[in-house]
């Protein structure tokens, strides 16, 4: 249920943005930093969902991993 | 008897967390050999990875992937045979864009003599406040069916749900936030079919016997994790993440991790991380129990015992416009070493004997990991 309820609040966060007028403070011109590949959360999926595959067959810990995996089926 | 290893990977699959959503991945494809050796087990194979775009709404996805295991691991000298195997997976993908919304669904399967496993993902990923925040949300199930080698009247399933949120921020010019929510919920049979507890026998000659692991039938995990990447004054980036995981079983784990990224030129690429990892014990996981049937479940999977990894890792990658593959745009060549430690503050090294039970020496084991990668742009 915990988790039904943070969904929920996420999907609300998604309708709400529709009707969003937030100005965004970092500027179109001023994402050059962000935009370079080096920012990227994950460069390589298939070698990070791999090291994730490891990690998680020998630690009792799993999930939020975040960015890895990209839909990519990869590992 | 790697039935714990297929059930994690089942939920590394598919997990549709397009970072950034509004734009389709770029047409791909990774060619990967892995490599692991650790503790007495050796697991390598080939990994392939290919994504394509159509019209800029749609994209596609395939990979599949080998594992190729020869395993004399701890549990297996003490308590059985040690043995090869092989297992294969298969995965695609789906991705539509429209407008700043990425639709996404996948399946894999993942197959081996004594387990397969189906998992389905669905996701919804969205840019919204001027393009500075990025939300996924990704629901995926899991069906396995675990048999067990020998014996033809042993068959079980695991039911497994996850739900997960991603958020990506952009809170300046040189600095991304990430948060990312997961929760994991398990059903069915959750214990490897082979492992076994062992308890206090005072006829035994080594002074203890083994009996076959019970676990409860449900789990339910909950993992919350933050992070934060850096864009530094010269170029070059430095990320850090930390990861709070809390169970139904009263696991509680924390991992950290610091990595760092410096390119060189315009052609090569290099990082360096470092990774902290401890939890508590499973509420019913003891080394050794006082005698058989001690309490209802009962676990001795070094997974389940207090312990922490340390991990090192360096990468180098090199990129290059392959004038032999006029269709690639370019190239790239990457390998990974990683160095992990892990040590064990509840699980015993059995392979010493002579002792009274239960003060045998801890046990602990180091692994090296190299993924060796040729990724080409089309």
């Amino acid at each position: 249920m915990k988790a039904a309820r943070v969904l929920g609040a996420a999907f609300l966060l998604l309708a709400a943005s529709g009707c969003s007028r937030l100005e965004p403070w970092v500027k179109p011109y001023e994402r050059e930093n962000i935009a370079d590949p080096i920012m990227a959360w994950d460069s390589n999926p298939v070698s990070s969902s791999y090291m994730q595959h490891v990690y998680e067959s020998r630690e009792g810990a799993r999930g939020a991993s975040g960015a890895s995996g990209g839909g990519c089926g990869c590992n | 008897m790697r039935m714990q290893l297929i059930r994690r990977i089942a939920l590394l699959l598919l997990l549709p967390l397009t970072a950034v959503a509004g734009v389709l991945p770029e047409d791909r494809a990774d060619l990967m050999y892995h490599s692991y050796d650790g503790g007495g087990v050796t697991i390598d194979g080939p990994s392939l990875l290919v994504r394509k775009k159509f019209a800029e709404k749609y994209a596609v996805n395939a990979s599949y992937y080998i594992d190729m295991v020869s395993s004399a691991s701890i549990d297996v000298i003490t308590t059985a045979s040690p043995y090869d195997e092989e297992r294969t997976q298969y995965g695609v993908g789906f991705e539509y864009l429209r407008g700043k919304v990425t639709y996404a669904a996948s399946f894999s399967n993942s197959s081996e003599n004594d387990y397969e496993a189906d998992t389905a993902s669905l996701s919804i990923s969205q840019d919204m406040f001027g393009d500075l925040t990025t939300v996924a949300l990704y629901f995926t199930r899991g069906w396995d069916d675990v048999t067990r080698r020998g014996d033809a009247t042993f068959a079980d399933q695991v039911d497994r749900r996850i739900y997960g949120v991603n958020v990506s921020q952009v809170a300046t010019k040189n600095l991304i936030l990430g948060l990312s929510f997961e929760t994991i919920a398990e059903e069915g049979f959750l214990n490897n079919p082979y492992r076994q507890i062992r308890f206090v026998d005072p006829d035994e000659a080594l002074g203890y016997a083994y009996q076959a692991e019970v676990y409860p039938r449900t789990r339910t995990g909950n993992a919350l994790a933050l992070r934060a990447r850096w864009y530094l004054p010269y170029r070059a980036a430095l990320q850090a993440d930390y990861r709070f995981y809390s169970d139904t079983w009263d696991i509680n784990a924390s991992t950290a991790e610091v990595s760092y990224t410096h390119p060189l030129d315009d052609e090569w690429t290099f990082d360096v991380h470092y990774r902290f990892y401890t939890q508590n014990g499973a509420e019913f996981y003891s080394d050794l129990f006082p005698r058989e049937d001690f309490q209802n479940f009962l676990a001795r999977d070094k997974e389940l015992a207090a312990m922490q990894s340390h991990s090192l890792g360096f990468g180098v990658a090199y990129e290059f416009k392959p004038a032999w593959a006029a269709f690639l745009g370019k190239a790239a060549v990457n390998l990974k070493y990683d160095r992990i430690r892990f040590d064990y503050d509840d699980f015993r090294d059995l392979r010493t004997t002579g002792v009274t039970a239960g003060t045998e020496p801890l046990y602990q084991f180091d692994a090296d990991v190299i993924r060796l990668f040729f990724s080409g742009w089309f």
